[in-house]
């Protein structure tokens, strides 16, 4: 992730690592595949991830975006961790709803709420 | 791309040649439309994301990214009605074949869900000839 801009930022609350989203809209397909990358370093740098991907700010999500959330919850489950999606606007956790991925992910109302959980 | 003004309702008709930028225009140019005529942004969002979704599928599987090939975006934005078509210059898919997304053993596989999301959020949704045209319609009043 050197020399390039990131599109997610990282902090550490309670042992959890903390993602927040640097874009708005997360639809454009290379941004996507970035994020995707960036993602994964994050996972694949813990022998058990815990992961709260907070949706703060985020206004438009594609569906190529949510092949990305679930490539990374299915690699943070491979390694036996957690991964929780927090902070999500009601018009975005409406895709979740619809395309039955609600059922899929852990959701949070909030960072907070969400670090309690993985903690 | 060109944008023709024949009063109300308004007609669209560009040719898009490359992602993201052409996409990222068009959108803006809709977005303001669909703002002057007083779309809500729970419609707006939904109109935009069905355009994404469609616009994408023709530049990634239509199109397959080839060099060249052009997708085209025309229709009408009225008042209480917005009619697009997005037509891609490959060779089409059969849209009944898309897998269930929503399927219990589907729900962990990363990609098929843009066509599950337009029919959700759109009036409408038709795929004409043999794949590669699909035509939408978002109508303001409820479903």
């Amino acid at each position: 992730m050197t020399g390039e801009q990131s599109h997610i930022r990282v902090q550490t609350q309670l042992g959890v690592s903390v993602i927040g989203f640097s874009e708005s809209r997360i639809t454009d397909e290379l941004v996507i595949q970035k994020i995707g990358k960036e993602l994964l370093a994050v996972v694949d740098a813990q022998p058990l991830p815990k992961v709260a991907i907070s949706f703060t700010g985020v206004e438009q999500l594609s569906s190529a975006a949510l092949g990305v959330l679930i490539s990374v919850n299915t690699r943070v489950k491979t390694k036996g961790g957690k991964l929780c999606l927090c902070d999500i606007a009601k018009p975005i956790f409406e895709i979740f709803k619809i395309t039955k991925l609600d059922r899929l992910f852990l959701t949070a109302e909030s960072v907070e709420k969400a670090c309690a959980s993985l903690a | 791309m060109a944008l023709h003004h024949l009063g109300d309702p308004l007609e669209l008709d560009y040719v898009l040649k490359e992602m993201p930028g052409d996409v990222e225009r068009v959108q803006a140019m809709i977005a303001a439309a669909l703002q002057e005529r007083g779309y809500s942004s729970d419609a707006m969002f939904a109109i935009r994301l069905c355009l994404e979704e469609a616009l994408v599928n023709a530049f990634r599987h239509g199109n397959q990214f080839q060099a060249g090939l052009t997708v085209r975006l025309w229709g009408t934005i009225s008042p209480n009605e917005v009619r697009v078509e997005v037509e891609d210059q490959g060779e089409g898919f059969d849209p009944g074949g898309v897998p269930d997304p929503t399927a219990d053993e589907n729900l962990e596989i990363p990609s098929g869900r843009g066509i599950m999301l337009m029919r959700a959020y759109m009036s409408e949704v038709e795929y004409l000839g043999p794949g590669n045209h699909v035509r939408m319609v978002f109508r303001r009043e409820p479903k």
